[in-house]
């Protein structure tokens, strides 16, 4: 890892662990919001980015991990079982969401796995005896963690913090490994990628089960923060704003999801003084960033790195057509 | 240019046997009862006019389309139904007409990609370190293949003859007993064939890294293919003119007729 890099992220780590101390409750309620949705589009970034699976559900698996949590917790069990069961459960019915794309790709994939997002809400809304249907399920507790209460805003922030960490650091080693070039390369070339022994078909769908059990976790982490779960989170039209952040961060960086999930997050937030105007304001700035940055914002150091390289190599030319003219003019 | 071969075919069992292919699209008949074989260590030539049925009998052999009628065995197992992938486990290395390559990572990670499913079980790789053990081998071809100097940078961002040296290095990096060149030297500048053909038959020497190395080579250009093959089979509209080495098709009036003119 370059010296910048290692250096940028000691700084962000240590003022994630400071900035709650000079906030207000909503200030450390939003950050946590934000840390759930950096987990739950690290997974989509895997499906999408390094994998290259269209996916348009990702937000079902959201709410499967979330209303796995609250059902789990209304039965009298603990966080502690639903976190796992929601991830697991998640991990399963993505393999079975990824068999589609064994078969379609691209807008056809896209429109399949946006299907199967609407499958999951509708039972979500109408099987009330399941999920409380419109009603939803309220007075999901904080979790304990060794004794010491999660239930205060701070609390929680920090478990989320430290669970957000594992889950990077779980995906960096993954992508470090073999596995992380056999989903670029599935990604990039899925034809080549099998003609040199790559099972495709086991990578899509583990690329698949992978992006969804972060979701299940992630959903599982906000059904704790926000105590009360009902299906208008986890629409077709979270699904799309999941797919943006991961877009508009960069598809394929693994820090794509931090910079995504502020925009989709925090910029909401901050875009509260232009009151009325302010989806205006939110929408414009997405429709600038994908004209000009289509590649997402961390794609911005590759693009001046390519500027320069190319600016290179077009003086060494003409400093090559230079010295090849006087050459001929001196013979 | 000089025939240079050096190296004769083992004797012995064939390492690839095709019989009686058939495949057609609609009413035509792309590839009309061919069969052929390929022996351990032999540089085996396809070639043809456009529409001969040369694409579709590589594709045929490597899995990408099911034949109508025939068999395909590869070292005396039947594989007319297996696919890519299964042919690539079962050691058949290829390279595509057009370049191949894996734009977004490094050349050496494309070579390491080339070859890491095969080094233990897909939960092991899960855990195994990021060059699968292979960094060693992947470097050797780098050297071999002269391309040291662009080693750590982007595929995509190489020439076009770069490209085409790491798209054709990555075939041999699994070290397979079979590799299908189809048209490798396809748009590749001329001072570059010359030195495709040597690295070609160097793998196919080279104990360590082509050990044992058969090829099936599919290529139009006609001193490329003299030069490089042991054997060359010429098919026209299908089905197969002739099989010999350069020299018997060189002096093969049908085949000049057909297809090499004078």
């Amino acid at each position: 890892m370059k010296k910048i890099t290692t250096i940028s992220i000691a700084i962000s780590a240590l003022l994630m662990i400071i900035a709650p101390q000079f906030l207000k409750n909503y200030g450390i309620y939003l950050l946590t919001y934000w840390l759930i949705f950096i987990i739950a589009t690290m997974g989509l970034n895997l499906t999408l980015g390094y994998a290259g699976q269209k996916s348009l559900g990702h937000a079902a698996f959201f709410g499967i991990g979330a209303y796995t949590v609250a059902i789990v917790m209304k039965a009298g069990l603990s966080f502690w079982l639903g976190l796992p069961l929601g991830a697991a459960l998640c991990f399963f019915i993505g393999i079975a969401l990824g068999f589609p794309a064994l078969r379609v790709q691209t807008i056809y994939l896209a429109f399949a796995t946006l299907g199967f997002n609407t499958a999951v809400w509708l039972v979500m809304r109408n099987e009330e005896w399941l999920t409380g249907g419109t009603f939803g399920i309220n007075n999901i507790a904080r979790p304990e963690l060794f004794g010491f209460s999660l239930a205060s805003n701070m609390a929680y922030y920090y478990f989320t913090l430290g669970v957000t960490v594992l889950m990077a650091a779980a995906l960096w080693g993954l992508l470090r490994s073999p596995w992380g070039k056999a989903f670029t390369a599935l990604r990039d070339n899925p034809i080549r990628a099998e003609s040199l022994g790559v099972d495709i078909r086991s990578y899509t769908l583990l690329s698949f089960a992978i992006g969804a059990a972060y979701a299940g976790v992630a959903g599982a982490l906000f059904a704790s923060l926000v105590e009360f779960i009902e299906p208008a989170p986890f629409t077709v039209g979270a699904s799309i704003m999941m797919y943006l952040m991961v877009v508009v961060g960069g598809a394929g960086y693994f820090l794509g999801p931090v910079l995504g999930a502020a925009v989709g997050v925090l910029l909401p937030e901050w875009l509260r003084f232009a009151q009325a105007w302010y989806l205006f304001v939110f929408g414009s700035a997405v429709v600038l960033l994908m004209i000009w940055l289509p590649d997402g914002l961390l794609s911005i150091p590759d693009r001046l790195k390519a500027k320069k390289q190319a600016k290179n190599e077009s003086a060494a030319r003409a400093a090559s057509a230079h010295a090849a003219a006087n050459k001929g003019a001196q013979a | 240019m000089s025939h240079t071969n050096q190296h004769e075919p083992a004797a012995g069992q064939p390492i690839l046997k095709v019989t009686g292919l058939r495949k057609a699209y609609g009413a035509i008949q792309a590839v009309g009862g061919v069969s052929f074989q390929v022996m351990p260590g032999e540089i085996f030539g396809v070639i043809g006019p456009n529409g001969s049925g040369k694409t579709t009998l590589f594709n045929s052999m490597l899995g990408q389309i099911t034949p109508d009628e025939g068999k395909i065995e590869l070292n005396g197992q039947d594989v007319t139904q297996c696919g890519p992938l299964e042919l690539n486990r079962r050691g058949v290395g290829r390279t595509f007409q057009t370049l191949q390559v894996f734009g977004k990572m490094t050349v050496r990670d494309n070579l390491i990609v080339a070859a890491q499913e095969h080094q233990g079980s897909m939960f092991g790789r899960m855990f195994a370190p990021g060059d699968s053990g292979l960094g060693s081998r992947a470097d050797a071809l780098i050297d071999q293949f002269r391309i040291r100097h662009v080693a750590h940078k982007k595929a995509g961002e190489l020439s076009y003859g770069q490209q085409k040296l790491v798209d054709i290095a990555m075939a041999f990096m699994s070290q397979p007993a079979l590799v299908l060149l189809d048209e490798p030297c396809a748009g590749v500048n001329p001072s570059l064939v010359g030195g495709i053909s040597t690295l070609l038959k160097e793998l196919n020497r080279n104990p360590k890294i082509g050990q044992h190395s058969s090829f099936v080579v599919i290529e139009h250009n006609m001193d490329f293919v003299m030069d490089l093959c042991h054997r060359i089979m010429v098919m026209v509209e299908g089905k197969v003119m002739a099989i010999g080495t350069p020299d018997e098709i060189r002096g093969n009036k049908q085949v000049l007729d057909a297809y090499l003119g004078n």
